[in-house]
C-alpha cells in the first residue's frame, strides 16, 4: 500500500526521460510513500533495473500486448484500478503529451480533481500547497486540496530526481484484456529521429522563429548551433506553422516547456505565448535584428544583429 | 450526424493580464474572446458541416451572462444553435466536464469537439474527463479529422512530444483542436447580425448538475517575480564571452 502512485511516461516499450519529474516530485513530497506504476506492451529487465533506483516503494508493472500503444482509454482504466488496488489517494504524472492526455482521463474515471502544470509544492500544518502557472504564465495560482487526495501532473522543467542507494521490489498486476476498452485503434506514427537530447533532458536549448526561412537553413543554423553545444533543438509556432519545423520542437504555452541552463532564441521575437514556455531558463540569450523586440525583455544577454551573420560566427568561434 | 462544440470566454490572449491589489484579475480594459482553440474546434466542425459529414452544429459555453457574446460570436461563425449554460461562479474542469456530460445526454450528439486547452487556465483537463465519464474514446491535440463515409469511425493525426500519432476512433468520441487543425474563419458584420435571431437557450447550471465545491480551493494569486534584467551586447565575441566567463553556461575552448 502506498499514498500516491506515480504514473510511468511510456511509448509502451520504454519509460521515458520525463517521468523523472514525477518522480522527483513524488521523491520530495511522498518519500517512501509512493510506487511507480509502468504501464505498457513489454517492460524489459533492463529498464526495469534503471527505474529501480528512483526510490519508490515499489515497481508496479502492468505488461499486457493490447498496451504496447498505450492510448489513453485503455491506459486510464489500468491505472484506475492500480489506485483501486493500492489503495492510493494521489496520482502525479509529467505533464508530457502522454501524461496531458492521460491523467485528467483518470481523474474523471475516479472523478478526483486535479490540477495540471504544478511548478512548485510546499508542505504546512494544514497540508499540501500547490502551485501552477495559468494566463501563459502571467500568473501564478496557489491551491489547496480540500480532501486528501486528486490527481496531479507536473511541469516536466520543475521537478529533478536523484537516484537512491536502494533498489525499489517489483511487483506485477494482472490484468485481463477483456477488461479494457477496443473502440481506439492506433494506426501509426511519424516518428522524428532522436539523434538531438530530448528538449525536456536538455540543458542547452537553441530556438529558431520565422525568419529562418526554410527547413535546411533552420536546420544548419539552428541545428548546427545547437549540436555544436550539445544542445536540442526548439522553434516557435510560425516556425511550425509555416512547416519549417515539425511540431513536437514547439515550445511554449501550448507546446513543449523547458527551463534549461541556457536558451539562445534566434529570430524570435517572444510573443507571451512563447515566453511561456522558456522563461524560465537559467540564462536566455536573444539574438535578433530588432532591438524592440519583445523577447529582449527576458533575456539575460541580449544581440541586437542580423542572424544570418551571428550564427554562422557562433559556429566559427565556439 | 450531430456535432456539440463547447467554447469558452476568455481574455485576449494576447493581453497581459494584471492582478488587482487584492489579488483578483484585473477586468478593467481588458477585452474578451473566444478561447482561440475552441475557435478551431468549431472552425472543424463547420467544415465537416459543408462536406456534408454534419447536419446540424449545437454551441455551448458555460459562464455568467456575459458567455452570451461568446455564443453569439459563434452563432457567426456558423453554428446552427446555442446553449448557455449559467452558473453562478466559474466551474473547475471537475464541474465542467459533469455539466457537458449533462448537456451531451440531452443532446446525443456522435462527435463533441472542443479546444485542447482555454488560454487562461491552460488546464487542459475537460475533454479527457468527459470522455472518462462517458466512456467514450478520445483523441487529444487534433492536427487532423477525418470522418470514415459510413460516418461509424474518425481517423485523428495528433501532435504529441515525439512528432505524429494517428488513431482511429469509433464515433461518438470527443476530440479536441490543437493549433495546427485549421485556421477559423473572419466573421463579417451581415453573419453577426443574422446569428441575433438564431436559437440560444439559457439553461441553470444547477438544474443540470447538482452544486458541488471544488475540490482544489485557490488560495494565492500572484505575478511571478520578474527577471533580473540582462544587458545588451555589442558583437558575437562580447556574447561567447560573457557566456564563459560571466554566466558559466559554455565550456571552456578546446585546444
Amino acid at each position: 500500500m502506498t499514498q500516491w502512485i506515480v504514473l510511468a511516461d511510456t511509448d509502451g516499450e520504454t519509460v521515458l526521460s520525463s517521468t523523472l519529474s514525477a518522480i522527483g516530485f513524488a521523491q520530495q513530497f511522498a518519500p517512501n510513500n509512493f510506487s511507480l506504476l509502468i504501464i505498457g506492451g513489454s517492460t524489459s529487465a533492463d529498464s526495469q533495473e534503471l527505474w529501480r533506483q528512483y526510490g519508490a516503494k515499489k515497481l508496479l508493472i502492468v505488461s499486457l500486448p493490447e498496451l504496447a500503444h498505450p492510448t489513453a482509454d485503455k491506459v486510464a482504466p489500468v491505472v484506475a484500478k492500480a489506485m483501486q488496488t493500492e489503495g492510493a489517494s494521489w496520482l502525479v504524472g509529467p505533464a508530457s503529451s502522454f501524461g496531458r492526455d492521460l491523467l485528467p482521463r483518470v481523474a474523471g474515471l475516479l472523478d478526483l480533481p486535479m490540477l495540471s502544470e504544478i511548478i512548485h509544492a510546499e508542505r504546512d500544518e494544514a497540508g499540501f500547497l500547490f502551485q501552477r502557472p495559468a494566463y501563459a504564465g502571467n500568473l501564478l495560482e496557489t491551491y489547496r486540496p480540500v480532501a486528501n487526495r486528486g490527481v496531479l501532473s507536473i511541469r516536466t522543467s520543475a521537478f529533478q530526481a536523484e537516484t537512491t542507494a536502494t533498489q525499489s521490489p517489483v511487483e506485477t498486476l494482472n490484468l485481463a484484456p477483456s477488461e479494457l476498452p477496443t473502440s481506439t485503434r492506433w494506426i501509426g506514427q511519424e516518428k522524428s529521429d532522436q539523434k538531438r537530447p530530448d528538449l525536456s533532458a536538455a540543458r542547452v536549448v537553441v530556438s529558431g522563429g520565422r525568419p529562418l526561412k526554410d527547413a535546411a537553413t533552420f536546420e544548419r543554423l539552428i541545428g548546427g548551433l545547437a549540436d555544436r553545444l550539445g544542445g536540442a533543438v526548439g522553434a516557435t509556432r510560425a516556425a511550425v506553422d509555416s512547416g519549417i519545423a515539425p511540431n513536437e520542437l514547439q515550445i511554449g504555452q501550448t507546446g513543449r516547456v523547458v527551463a534549461p541552463d541556457l536558451y539562445i532564441a534566434v529570430g524570435i521575437s517572444g510573443s507571451v505565448q512563447h515566453l511561456a514556455g522558456m522563461k524560465d531558463s537559467k540564462v536566455i540569450v536573444a539574438i535578433n535584428n530588432d532591438p524592440n523586440a519583445p523577447i529582449f525583455e527576458v533575456a539575460d544577454y541580449g544581440l541586437v544583429a542580423d542572424l544570418y551573420k551571428a550564427v554562422p560566427e557562433l559556429l566559427e568561434k565556439l | 450526424m450531430k456535432i456539440l462544440v463547447s467554447v469558452k470566454r476568455v481574455p485576449d490572449p494576447y493581453a497581459k493580464v494584471r492582478l488587482t491589489p487584492q489579488g483578483a484579475l484585473d477586468t478593467v480594459g481588458l477585452s474578451w474572446t473566444m478561447n482561440p482553440f475552441d475557435a478551431i474546434a468549431l472552425e472543424e466542425a463547420l467544415r465537416l458541416r459543408e462536406k456534408g459529414v454534419a447536419t446540424e452544429i449545437t454551441v455551448v459555453s458555460i459562464g455568467g451572462p456575459e458567455t452570451e457574446e461568446t455564443l453569439r460570436m459563434a452563432l457567426a461563425m456558423g453554428a446552427d444553435r446555442a446553449l448557455c449554460v449559467l452558473e453562478e461562479r466559474p466551474p473547475d474542469p471537475q464541474r465542467v466536464s459533469h455539466l457537458l456530460a449533462a448537456i451531451y445526454h440531452r443532446e446525443q450528439p456522435q462527435l463533441i469537439l472542443m479546444g485542447k486547452q482555454a488560454t487562461d487556465d491552460d488546464s487542459n483537463q475537460v475533454g479527457q474527463r468527459l470522455a472518462a465519464l462517458l466512456q467514450l474514446p478520445q483523441a487529444t491535440f487534433a492536427s487532423s479529422v477525418r470522418v470514415a463515409s459510413d460516418g461509424q469511425t474518425v481517423q485523428v493525426t495528433r501532435e504529441v512530444d515525439s512528432g505524429r500519432e494517428i488513431l482511429e476512433l469509433t464515433l461518438p468520441a470527443v476530440i479536441t483542436a490543437d493549433l495546427r487543425l485549421n485556421e477559423p474563419r473572419y466573421v463579417a458584420l451581415p453573419a453577426i447580425l443574422k446569428a441575433r435571431s438564431k436559437p440560444l437557450l439559457r439553461l441553470p447550471g444547477s438544474e443540470l448538475v447538482p452544486l458541488s465545491s471544488p475540490g482544489f480551493l485557490l488560495v494565492k494569486r500572484e505575478t511571478p517575480p520578474p527577471r533580473k534584467p540582462g544587458r545588451k551586447v555589442q558583437n558575437v565575441e562580447e556574447l561567447i564571452t560573457a557566456l564563459r566567463e560571466e554566466a558559466k553556461v559554455l565550456p571552456n575552448k578546446h585546444a
